[in-house]
């Protein structure tokens, strides 16, 4: 079906609607979005709605997409009552009693984004103008979310993005229909630069290799800025090409700059290759400057540590969420951190469906969904403005991130962020990083001008 | 000059792995006039040989720690492998620690076995075909190739280090008289490049001095003369086409503990093996050596920080440029042979 069908579908359907829209003060809240399921590309009719998983199912981070399908797939049977709930049980808000959203029976599609900006749009399209499909969500690229969040404000439905670490998502590219519940480059920044100057001192000087996108320009931007603000020399800064796979040429010329740090701003497969080269050089067992030579990989995902193996050991980074936190744990300073209810549902819920933990990208697009879920609920309508106005400063608790706030000036997620670091003794192919600090949201805060950018107004298409 | 020095150590190991998959290509285009988009897949293939020797040196029995849990909460099953039980736990972790080197065995044969397959099973009914049509169905069959390996394996790379004793790097700064850690290079790419110059050694002696390779270069020559004699030149040229894939393998099977495995790594070095194989001239074996480093150099030096400030992302374009550069200057390329891809 083409895009035409769509605007040809909702102005029969919704015209009249749309104009009494245009004509509503913005006084007024959600509630009155809420007054009926039409007036919005798909509204839904009968008693199903469905929702699009856009997610890698090839390409280099389909193994993350298959994490993230799973993650989907076991919120669509707690949102219908199947399962053991996982963390509707948590959650703090009760909107969500298994009879799927809105008395509606959730049912689902997928599209294959192959982390390509592209194929992820013609994906999201397809899935909207042909399925139906109320609401967009998953990726595994910032370039991919910055799209299809795009697309989505211009189709008029929801998009609640999947594990997305830009800054622009949800800075300069921020639209009002997209929301993200994953962290971002500059808390990365903010909550590892306090742990590696205690870790490695205040006198290091950094040389960092740059992934050549989006993802990496604000990566790198974030931890020389928080690290220079410590005391941090940055040596130099090399941009490396996205489809690099040897990155010895990159790596020889380090020790010669006279850097004691290598910051490899670099994720997927250019982390596992860069980091593998890194340590293949010998990098970390040589002294310069009288110091121990470090390396640090700022976002960290489980899924990417396990092809690096042994390699990751003793290296710092930052991730969104880790399954251990369902366990508990002491960090190597001796803070006792209590298990976290939220994540011990998720994690039992997941691992006994799936027989493995979780990764952060699971996590987050579980939140997400349910996080729409509920929003939906509130709202009492499908009504994208309305779901956004639900969405806009929501607090809330209980999905394994501690206490969080869905903040309305840029529609980003605020809570806490795990600074972690490859484990030396690891017991499984799982347990591969160790949280050695739950940096406090109030560090990792920041004014939403900063990225600059602007939501616009919110579309509910039709 | 210590600069220059180690880039060109850089571009020793890139170009050995260039040079071997382009030796390859160059053997089965100047045997069989088959332009192999499927050769990349080779390469990959060897790789997850590598990966492959590995799982199975440590298939596993589970045993219940009591002491300590898993993420469940439930008692922790720790994999032991079946190695362990049959050669004792330190002779096991020392064959699971070479299981790279161990892998070059494991992969000859099935290599062979990939080679013959392809080669009489699809190739071979697109002799006759125009290039288009083998470019078109050995880049199919790439394709089909990587995703039964992504099937299997899946998308993430998959760690597979080099044996603990080359581990690290040399310091050859410090042995030349320079500043120590000024050139550094790890132990395990100066074996990649040692292997890589044993195998085109190895190739080259094959067919200089053997009665086997003799023919194959007479009918590289004139295949139609040396069929008149009453030679069954197909046969060889089917032989010559399954030492091309181990050579591909071989090449794969080293270049695990570079960058780990993973299901695209054939794609990533395939276009490029082209530029390499016709920079050195369509059918020259010696060409596609030399090109192999030429440009793997070529390429570590557009890769420094000084350069990429001067002319920022020439890295990305260096081999494209001086192949057009070749090509217009020599275009036949550096050592090809007048007749090849002419008519």
């Amino acid at each position: 079906m083409s895009k035409s069908d769509i605007s040809r579908r909702g102005v029969l359907r919704t015209g009249a609607a749309v104009g009494a829209g245009l004509a509503t003060p913005t006084i007024f809240t959600s509630q009155v979005w809420g007054g009926g399921h039409t007036g919005f590309t798909n509204a839904p009719q009968g008693d199903t709605v469905t929702l699009g998983f856009n997610v890698p199912q090839s390409g280099a981070y389909a193994d993350e997409g298959a994490d993230e399908l799973r993650a989907y797939e076991l919120a669509v049977e707690h949102l219908n009552g199947g399962g053991d709930g996982g963390m509707l049980n948590t959650f703090s808000s009760k909107t969500i009693d298994g009879t799927g959203i809105l008395g509606k029976k959730v049912e689902y599609v997928t599209g294959d984004t192959q982390t390509k900006s592209d194929a992820a749009r013609a994906s999201a399209r397809s899935m909207i103008e042909k399925d139906g499909a109320i609401m967009i969500t998953g990726g595994s690229s910032s370039g991919v979310a910055v799209a299809v969040q795009a697309l989505c404000q211009e189709a008029g439905v929801i998009f609640m993005a999947g594990l997305t670490h830009s800054n622009d998502t949800t800075g300069k590219d921020k639209k009002a229909n997209g929301f993200r519940h994953f962290f971002n480059s500059y808390m990365s920044g903010a909550a590892l630069a306090p742990v590696l100057a205690k870790a490695y001192g205040t006198d290091r000087k950094a040389y960092h290799l740059t992934a050549d996108y989006n993802w990496g320009y604000t990566t790198q931007e974030a931890v020389q800025t928080s690290t220079e603000a410590l005391g941090w020399e940055t040596v130099n800064n090399v941009l490396t090409p996205l489809t690099q796979t040897d990155f010895s040429s990159y790596i020889a010329p380090v020790l010669q700059s006279g850097a004691d740090v290598l910051v490899l701003n670099h994720y997927g497969g250019n982390m596992v290759n860069s980091l593998t080269n890194a340590v293949q050089f010998g990098l970390r067992d040589k002294m310069v400057n009288d110091k121990n030579f470090e390396i640090i990989v700022p976002l960290y995902s489980r899924l990417m540590a396990k092809g690096a193996g042994a390699n990751v050991k003793g290296i710092f980074g930052s991730t969104n969420w880790h399954w251990s936190l369902a366990q508990g744990f002491t960090t190597p300073d001796g803070t006792e951190v209590a298990p976290d209810a939220g994540s011990a549902a998720f994690v039992k819920s997941f691992g006994e469906k799936y027989g493995f933990p979780p990764s952060q990208a699971a996590h987050t697009c579980y939140c997400q969904t349910l996080l729409y879920a509920d929003a939906v609920n509130r709202a009492g309508s499908f009504n994208p403005c309305a779901v956004g106005e639900a969405l806009k400063d929501f607090e809330f608790d209980g999905l394994g991130n501690g206490p969080t706030l869905y903040r309305g000036d840029d529609h980003q997620c605020f809570k806490d962020v795990l600074v972690v670091r490859g484990k030396e003794n690891p017991t499984s192919e799982f347990d591969l990083l160790e949280v050695v600090e739950v940096t406090p949201v109030s560090q990792v805060t920041y004014d939403a001008s900063i990225f600059g950018g602007d939501l616009g107004t919110c579309n509910p298409g039709a | 000059m210590d600069a220059i020095l180690l880039q060109i150590l850089n571009g020793l190991d890139k170009g050995s792995a260039y040079a071997l998959i382009a030796l390859g290509l160059t053997l089965i285009f100047g045997t069989l006039g088959v332009v192999n988009f499927a050769h990349g897949a080779l390469f990959m293939l060897g790789a997850f040989c590598a990966v492959t020797l590995n799982r199975i040196l440590t298939l596993s029995h589970e045993v219940v720690d009591e002491t300590r849990t898993d993420f469940l909460g439930n008692p922790l099953k720790v994999d032991v492998p079946y190695v362990y039980d049959i050669l004792g736990e330190a002779a096991g972790n020392a064959v699971i620690d070479w299981s790279v080197p161990l892998a070059i065995l494991f992969s000859i044969p099935i290599m062979i076995g990939v080679g013959y397959a392809m080669e009489r099973g699809l190739i071979k009914h697109f002799y006759k075909r125009p290039h288009a049509d083998q470019i078109l169905v050995t880049f199919g069959l790439a394709i089909v190739l990587q995703e039964i390996i992504k099937y299997f394996f899946g998308a993430n790379p998959i760690p597979t280090p080099a044996p603990a004793a080359f581990a690290g790097s040399f310091d050859f700064g410090a042995m030349l008289g320079f500043d120590p850690n000024t050139i550094i290079y790890p132990y395990w790419r100066l074996v990649y490049f040692a292997f890589a110059m044993i195998i085109i050694a190895a190739v080259f002696a094959f067919l200089q001095f053997t009665t086997f390779g003799m023919v194959v270069r007479a009918g590289m020559a004139d295949r139609e003369t040396v069929g008149l004699l009453g030679i069954d030149i197909d046969k060889r040229f089917t032989v010559m086409f399954a030492i091309a894939a181990v050579v591909a393998g071989l090449a794969g099977v080293m270049y695990g503990p570079i960058n780990a495995p993973n299901y695209h790594m054939g794609m990533d070095f395939l276009v490029l093996s082209f530029v390499v194989v016709v920079v050195g001239g369509m059918g020259s074996l010696p060409g596609a050596v030399l090109a192999g480093f030429l440009l793997g150099i070529l390429e570590s030096f557009a890769s420094m920080a000084g350069v990429l400030e001067v002319l920022p992302g020439i890295n990305q374009i260096i081999i494209y440029l001086v192949a057009i550069t070749i090509l217009l200057t020599r275009p036949r390329g550096l050592m090809g042979r007048k007749g090849v891809m002419e008519d």
